[in-house]
């Protein structure tokens, strides 16, 4: 047993323009095991979905400066050619994507984009092909998938869209599958049936999944661990249970605050984070999060602004990026509570 | 007691829908809003929610008379506008206002924040223009954006602050009535909260109604004493927030909140009833005979496809009253049961106790 | 897909109608028309004689029946009956038969409409044909290389120069090609119009390379530009990112994926352009002096002969409506969404 089954290792990801270098992920490192759930929450500009392409090798040919590690089941993925990538796309990486409808090409019927996927890395006769597409397209959940294979996107609702993007995304049985934001143009039933689908294909497949959201409720559904990113750092990780119940870093603990729920106390105030994220053009030399924590000010030596904290355990497989500790931030709490 | 600022009664829009034969012919219709009645009192927020299709963005474009309904009245301060004329609507858009989904689109990216703001009070000729500025300066103000920043243009804004003038806009003629159509959900969550806050600051100071359409069920319950729930076409449940989400009575409304993702209740691993909806909305041109919601529904009886359920008040210990055909309030003591107000109406053959 | 097309053809023969009542307005309202067939030596005898041969007398709402009535069924010229009929008798030489669609006669060429034009055609319907073939592989190739090469030299190069191409006007290319290619260098014959009966296919492509290319150069710079943009557009849409993590390679991501989406709405341009080029390109011809519908209606033009003018803004504009109906069925064809409709 050596290395995780997915490990990424300070990870960079920069984006030169011509007002500079946009910093939209900066060492990055986290590790997932097949048949567990990653999700990786941020809001939009945190990183998350720059980072997750990067394993896909997307911006390969593109101006973005990747550098750090992946290592994927035993391949270090930013250092191999550009076909040996392709070989891994789409059939050991698989990435279903936000938009159903701009995702799928309007032009071809969805059974050929599916099959394409499969005949890109599988030499077998296109009637092949088309007999596992209907397959998959029944095992996703399709009604008819023998008449459907034939439609255009535009002929399907959004959240049967989203299914046959898993059906091309699961056709070649990837053992990694990263799902950015699957949901989020998805109404609340739609989503609670794709979530449960993507749960049950998991389990059946052994498949490690990467969950990108901006939803703490998606994660809290569907997570084992989650990785918490703003301004393209990652600035907490832990088990779902633990980070949604004993958040230690002040952004994840304000984000939980500032999200009405469902259930729970209806006088529950709605605590908002102050302010908007920074600008990856020229992100902080600190604490990414240092301009909108309430905490800042009782740190010592103005430490926020200028020192970066580390990443470092707070518990057992519980990781946050803080100068406080978590019994100095409960005892401030008390200070602010009173300041209000 | 006085009657309501506003008054939704049996609104309907149809929506024709063309054959592609050598004439077009008018071949059906797409029934985004089916009859549905609410009644929201000054200084209140009523909740619209529902999935995409159900009616919902229609019927706050049908109140704020973008669209002139198919039938159906809208009594706003004692006045049905439901098919007044353009020229008799001037006035009516001074008191009532809507706040838009987008703020990268809903602002022209030409005009300033201070014409942007303005405009109402330039096209109502309000107030003398060289007063203009010092009210737009207030609102800006008011809406927490710094007042000097009247001369910039959308594009220096965040999502978030773009927002802010969106509502700054909507507010500068005092509006009584605000409807406010996905007002958060294309803002980042950290953001969201701001936004929603100030919504609820400046409901309290100008006592303006709301109506709030979404369909982020968490948001809705926060901002929104009383909720609305639609599905195609119809208001299928109305009921205070407590009820709705402790008791849901309607099978949709009920499935609904169970899809729901629960943060809380999650993250300490209480897992709810799931109640998993199978297949798709059908088609608003050709929805289901009866009850809309019979064909997604695992109580469905021969009933529901013949007689539509009507929305009725429900009693929590009884069901529903047999032909109670809902005035607002009043209480009611059966059989020994002392139901204060029942104001949950439901429109359902067989709802949840 | 046939009731959309029907329906398309009779919308499009409305419009026809409208424009040709606007031009024919227009017509009266340059003043009696049968004052320049009359000539210069005109007495107000002869103009009320030729006023009254001519059908001038009658009213304009009666003339348009006429007109339209001659484009469906033909027509006798001259138009005043009794005139014609005492004709017939003494000079039946001079009756003339103008078969349907007529679109007129005019008396400044002593021939019907129809025959002038039909004279006048081949060499602009050649000329745009070359042209069209000319600019649209070449503008869509340069287009595609520059989207491909976005930033790098070459694409600056072919950004550069069309740019160049696109400024320059269209007689001095024209003037540049003749001058130098033709005369000076000798790489080709002078250029002088050969129809295929003439001089069989070779030649007369050779005798159309010069004004096809003055004339392609134009577009071709504008399309290589279009190309450019709707190709960078296409791939920055989200299926070519499924696409590549489909695992496909990059050409099947650009000619499968890319180039499909890019290349419908030059469609729709590329028949329009090709279809107001049937008009004529009057200053092409010009420099060259190929006598097409450019040169037959300036000439026109000089001689205030109305009926032609009214003949070829009709089959100019038959030739814009026809092709926008076809290029709308096409578009159908390529794009399934617009099918549905």
């Amino acid at each position: 047993m050596s290395r995780p089954f997915l490990s990424v290792e300070n990870l960079a990801v920069l984006f030169p323009t011509s007002d500079g270098i946009v910093r939209a992920t900066d060492g990055l490192s986290y590790t997932l095991e097949r048949g567990k759930t990653l999700g990786i929450v941020g809001e939009s500009g945190s990183g998350k979905s720059v980072s997750s392409s990067a394993i896909l090798g997307l911006h390969r040919n593109t101006s973005a400066m990747v550098s750090g590690q992946i290592w994927f089941d035993g391949t270090e993925l930013l250092g191999i050619s550009d076909d040996e990538m392709r070989a891994k796309r789409g059939k050991d990486v698989a990435m279903i994507f936000q938009d159903p409808l701009s995702a799928l090409h309007p032009y071809y019927r969805v059974g050929d984009q599916i099959s394409e996927a499969y005949l890109a890395h599988n030499s077998v006769p296109k009637r092949v092909a088309r007999a596992r597409t209907i397959e998959m397209l029944a095992r996703v959940g399709i009604p008819q998938p023998d008449r459907r294979v034939d439609d255009y996107p535009h002929q399907f609702s959004g959240g049967m869209r989203q299914r046959v993007m898993i059906a091309m995304a699961l056709i070649n049985d990837p053992i990694l599958l990263i799902a950015d934001e699957p949901t989020t143009a998805l109404d609340v039933t739609v989503q609670a049936q794709i979530l449960d689908l993507l749960q049950d294909l998991q389990r059946e497949f052994n498949t490690a999944l990467i969950m990108i959201t901006h939803d703490l409720g998606v994660i809290a559904e569907i997570a084992d661990d989650v990785l918490v990113m703003y301004a393209g750092r990652a600035v907490e990780y832990g088990s779902a249970r633990e980070l949604l119940t004993k958040p230690a870093m002040p952004y994840t603990w304000g984000l939980i605050q500032s999200i009405p729920d469902v259930s729970g106390p209806l006088d529950r105030p709605l605590r908002p984070i102050p302010g908007n994220p920074p600008s990856l053009l020229n992100p902080p030399v600190g604490c990414p999060f240092f301009a909108r924590c309430e905490y800042s000010r009782f740190v010592p030596g103005n430490r926020c602004a200028t020192e970066l904290p580390e990443l470092r355990p707070v518990d057992e497989g519980h990781l946050k990026r803080c100068h406080l500790e978590d019994d100095e931030l409960d005892s401030y709490d008390a200070v602010l509570a009173g300041g209000h | 007691m006085a009657a309501p600022l506003l008054q939704v009664k049996d609104l309907v829009m149809h929506f024709p829908v063309k054959s592609r034969g050598v004439v077009a012919r008018t071949v059906g219709h797409v029934q985004a809003v089916d009859g549905i009645s609410f009644d929201l009192e000054a200084g209140q927020a009523l909740g619209l929610v529902g999935e995409s299709g159900c009616g919902k963005t229609t019927t706050g474009r049908l109140v704020t008379r973008l669209q002139k309904p198919t039938s159906g009245q809208i009594i706003f301060e004692g006045h049905d506008i439901a098919q007044a004329p353009p020229r008799a609507l001037k006035p009516l858009r001074r008191d009532i206002q809507m706040i838009f989904q987008d703020p990268y689109t809903s602002l022209n990216p030409r005009q300033t924040v201070g014409e942007i703001v303005g405009a109402p009070l330039a096209i109502h000729k309000l107030v003398p223009a060289s007063k203009r500025l010092a009210r737009v300066q207030e609102m800006l103000e008011i809406v927490g954006l710094n007042p000097e920043h009247y001369n910039r243009y959308p594009h220096e804004f965040s999502g978030g602050q773009r927002q802010r003038i969106g509502i700054a806009r909507a507010l500068t003629l005092q509006p009584k009535l605000l409807v406010a159509d996905e007002p958060v959900s294309a803002l980042d969550v950290s953001i969201q909260a701001q936004v929603i806050n100030l919504m609820q600051d400046l409901q309290r100071e100008f006592n303006i109604s709301f109506l709030f359409i979404a369909h982020d069920l968490a948001i809705v319950r926060y901002f929104c004493p009383e909720i609305a729930v639609m599905y195609l076409g119809k208001i299928v449940e109305k009921a205070p927030r407590e009820e709705l989400y402790a008791n849901p009575r309607h099978p949709y409304t009920k499935a609904l909140l169970s899809a729901a993702p629960d943060v809380g209740q999650a993250a300490i691993g209480g897992r709810r009833e799931r109640i998993r909806l199978v297949g798709d909305v059908p088609s608003p041109i050709n929805p289901p005979s009866g009850c809309h919601f019979r064909t997604r529904c695992w109580k469905a009886q021969d009933i529901c496809a013949t007689t539509e359920p009507l929305l009725r008040k429900v009693d929590v210990s009884i069901g529903v009253r047999p032909g109670a055909a809902a005035p607002a309030g009043g209480s009611t003591a059966i059989a020994g049961t002392t139901v204060a107000t029942p104001v949950d109406e439901v429109a359902c053959h067989f709802p949840e106790p | 897909m046939i009731a959309y097309a029907i329906r398309r053809i009779l919308v499009g023969i409305v419009l026809l109608l409208a424009m040709v009542l606007v031009v024919f307005v227009l017509f009266f309202a340059a003043g009696n028309p049968a004052r320049d067939i009359c000539g210069k030596y005109c007495t107000p005898d002869k103009l009320k004689n030729v006023t009254q041969v001519y059908g001038y007398d009658q009213p304009v709402s009666y003339q348009f029946g006429q007109f339209v009535k001659g484009l469906v069924v033909g027509r006798d010229y001259p138009v005043d009956d009794k005139y014609r009929e005492e004709l017939a008798k003494s000079n039946p030489d001079l009756v003339i038969h103008c078969a349907a669609p007529c679109l007129g006669y005019s008396q400044h060429n002593a021939s019907t409409v129809n025959n002038l034009i039909l004279k006048f055609a081949p060499i602009t319907i050649s000329l745009a044909i070359y042209a069209f073939i000319i600019w649209i592989i070449f503008g869509v190739l340069f287009g595609v290389i520059a989207a491909v090469f976005k930033g790098k030299w070459l694409d600056r190069v072919i950004v550069g120069v069309t740019l160049v191409v696109y400024a320059l006007p269209t007689f001095f290319i024209g003037t540049f090609l003749l001058q130098f290619v033709a005369i000076r260098w000798k790489l080709v014959p002078y250029p002088r119009y050969v129809s295929i009966a003439d001089g069989g296919v070779l030649n007369w492509l050779v005798s159309l390379t010069l004004p096809a290319l003055t004339l392609a150069l134009f577009y071709m710079a504008a399309y290589v530009r279009i190309t450019r943009a709707f190709v960078l557009e296409s791939l920055s849409e989200d299926y070519i990112r499924t696409a590549r993590a489909k695992g496909l390679s990059e050409r099947v991501v650009l000619f499968k994926h890319g180039l499909r989406a890019a290349l419908t709405p030059l469609l729709s341009m590329a028949g329009l352009d090709f279809a107001a080029l049937l008009a004529g390109a009057v200053i092409t011809e010009a420099v060259f002096t190929y006598q097409g519908l450019g040169f037959l209606a300036v000439t026109s033009n000089q001689n205030s002969d109305l009926p032609v003018l009214i003949g070829l803004v009709i089959v100019a504009g038959s030739a814009v409506i026809v092709a926008n109906i076809v290029v709308d069925i096409l578009y159908a064809y390529v794009d399934p969404r617009v099918r549905l409709r």
